[in-house]
């Protein structure tokens, strides 16, 4: 429990974090603007941008973890980013386990770190 | 103490001297020339298609090194941005009494503006000296590549290679 | 036919063999065909034949397009998922997008499998900290979804992937405070690594990172060099002030789908390591499966187009469908694919697929 407050502390900075997104380009050219989205990430209202991916829109904002593991619950975020490795996975809508680099993000979306394999009973620390 | 292109990630003077794409020093003498920086036998020749004049050949096997018939090359820059691995150079060493103008391929944001004071750096990329920007061109045929022009002291113009990238205010 | 993976050379097999008379299926996991393509912002280099000169993203583009206006039937977010003898492909759609998966089995005379290859790791104290993440990674967040993977950077590894995702966290606006390369020389093309020194990026040769430090995120580096015995010179460890680490330490043939369709495996450590034996005509042990591009060993979109080619036309080939020219086609097809082999880069690579390719005429019955 203390560690949920101290991680949506430091979110709360890390939200005013700006400058992640990448606004001119010398090949790709100006971003054009596209239709943003509010999504919920541990109850708080983030804009994304429609068709970026959950994980694109996260680092956006600042947020780097995505879940923590069920043993020793240290952090993981985004590494491969072409959906295999799965240390990126969050729940997303009450759904544990969704791939957060591969999957676009939608109008409305709930989406919660993942503590273990996300089930609710949260009986990881038996595994 | 260079130690050449695959430990310091940039050629050597030797290992540019003796490539067939380095113009001489006679050629130097005459105006501007392509300087083409490539070294290394990869399976590349848009610089081929690239020149009007022919002055750049690869031929068969892909991999040959690009040689310069500096005869032909007038340095009118057309393959400074078709270059994939941008590695060719307009070099001027006429360009005035006391300056040379070095052309090279610029892809960042933002640009800069002529007439500005800019840091040009060598293929270290450490800043060498200071650079006037001339001119800046990017038609469609560069495909985004701009291709930047700068005068820079006489003495800098085998050394000069870029200018530092600009970042927040604008120098000058 | 079915081609499975639209990157370089699925597009290329699909276009071939569609041109060619066949009926063809192309499935991807993704969102986006293209592959890696897409992502690619710099010129390619190869020749005329290759586009060379283009930026890979436009190459996608124009393929996809082809594909799409010569008749493949071109279905995405489709993962395949197993493969049974006829073949039979079991596909699951719309995970992405729905989050719920349709399955749809799909029968095929001939398949192509062209399903690329995944980054390497490289492990050290602290490289599971959110901050630390493949090179390819960080290229799909700056060119792919616009947002920065983190604002310093330390790349490990000097390889083409190294040197491109290098430059182009510049052009995002990163910072790449060094370029770490555990050999004694930079692995890439010197007119990449020319490129990034220019502006103003060290590459540290014999160097290593040693660990990541943070607590819930990288938030430095410790790199270290190593002298010619491989011991690390204490007086050169130093800490990084970086956000984020960046592994660019090669690829290897994504052979999960190749290995679960029965395809016999070779061991090819140029090629990247496990990938699927195959004939001069792209063609595996299994009766119908071709395979192509990165899967049937790590080389570049130039050569994996090549290979999509060939594999497309002799699937067409071997259905009666190869038309007049098939035969000259497939020579010059080899002949090109020969040039992209040559060089001081190229000639260990032409070497391991000879061998490959002797195996594989052993083994690989035409389909």
């Amino acid at each position: 429990m203390i560690q949920a407050l101290a991680s949506t502390a430091e979110r709360d900075k890390e939200g005013d974090e700006s400058g992640m997104r990448v606004t001119e380009h010398p090949i790709l050219g100006g971003l054009t603007p596209g239709r943003v989205v509010q999504i919920v990430v541990d109850g708080k209202k983030i804009e994304a941008r429609e068709g970026e991916t959950i994980a694109a829109a996260l680092l956006a904002a600042g947020i780097r973890v995505n879940r923590y593991t069920s043993k020793r619950h240290e952090p993981r975020g985004l590494f491969c980013g072409i959906g295999q490795c799965t240390d990126c996975v969050m729940v997303v809508n009450g759904v544990p386990n969704v791939r957060t680099c591969v999957t676009p993000v939608a109008s409305g979306m709930v989406i919660e770190t993942q503590h273990g394999s996300g089930g609710r009973a949260e009986s990881d620390e038996e595994v | 103490m260079p130690r050449g292109l695959t430990v310091d990630g940039f050629p050597t003077e030797e290992e540019l001297k003796k490539s067939p794409g380095y113009p001489s020093e006679e050629r130097f003498k005459r105006g501007p020339v392509a300087v083409v920086e490539c070294v290394q036998e990869i399976p590349c020749n848009p610089c081929e298609l690239a020149c009007p004049r022919k002055a750049i050949q690869v031929g068969v096997p892909i991999t040959n090194l690009p040689r310069l018939d500096e005869e032909k090359c007038t340095g009118c820059g057309i393959c400074v941005a078709r270059c994939p691995g941008l590695a060719i150079f307009v070099v001027d060493k006429t360009y005035s009494d006391k300056e040379a103008s070095v052309s090279f391929p610029y892809e960042y944001v933002p640009l800069p503006r002529e007439g500005d004071v800019v840091l040009a750096v060598d293929r270290a990329g450490s800043v060498v000296c200071d650079g006037t920007v001339l001119r800046i061109s990017n038609p469609k045929r560069n495909d985004r590549t701009a291709v930047v022009t700068i005068a820079v002291p006489k003495g800098m113009a085998d050394e000069v290679r870029g200018i530092a990238r600009i970042r927040g205010e604008r120098i000058g | 036919m079915a081609v499975v993976g639209a990157g370089p050379a699925g597009l290329a097999a699909a276009i071939e063999a569609q041109k060619r008379g066949l009926n063809v299926l192309l499935v991807d996991m993704n969102l986006k065909a293209g592959g890696q393509l897409i992502k690619q912002i710099h010129k390619f280099f190869g020749s005329h034949e290759h586009r060379a000169g283009t930026r890979g993203i436009d190459i996608a583009r124009d393929l996809y397009e082809e594909a799409v206006s010569s008749g493949v039937e071109v279905w995405l977010d489709a993962a395949v998922y197993a493969i049974y003898p006829g073949p039979v492909l079991e596909i699951a759609r719309g995970i992405l997008a729905t989050r719920t998966a349709s399955k749809e089995m799909v029968h095929a005379s001939r398949v192509v499998l062209a399903t690329g290859a995944s980054e390497n790791a490289v492990s050290f104290p602290g490289w599971t900290l959110p901050g630390v993440m493949g090179a390819g990674a960080a290229q799909t967040m700056i060119n792919v979804e616009r947002v920065l993977p983190g604002k310093r950077v330390l790349m490990v590894g000097s390889g083409n992937v190294g040197l491109i995702v290098t430059y182009q966290l510049l052009q995002a606006g990163a910072e790449v405070v060094a370029i770490v390369e555990v050999a004694p020389k930079i692995g890439g093309y010197g007119v990449h690594s020319a490129k990034v020194r220019r502006a103003g990026v060290p590459i540290l040769t014999s160097y290593t990172v040693l660990r990541a430090f943070g607590d819930r995120q990288v938030e430095g580096a410790e790199i270290v060099a190593y002298d010619e015995h491989h011991n690390p010179i204490e007086e050169t460890r130093q800490f990084l002030d970086v956000d984020t680490i960046c592994i660019a330490a090669g690829l290897k043939p994504y052979a999960k789908l190749a290995a679960l369709a029965g395809c016999e495996l070779i061991y090819s450590p140029v090629l990247g390591g496990w990938m699927p034996v195959h004939d001069e005509n792209m063609h595996t042990s299994v009766p119908g499966i071709y395979v192509a591009g990165d899967l049937a060993g790590v080389e570049e979109a130039s050569t994996a187009l090549e290979e999509g080619r060939l594999a497309g036309l002799s699937a067409a080939e071997s259905l009666g469908k190869g038309g007049p020219d098939a035969a000259d086609e497939k020579e010059s097809i080899r002949e090109r694919l020969s040039m992209l082999r040559i060089g001081p880069f190229g000639k260990a690579r032409a070497d391991a697929k000879s061998e490959v390719i002797k195996v594989g005429e052993k083994i690989c019955r035409a389909g």
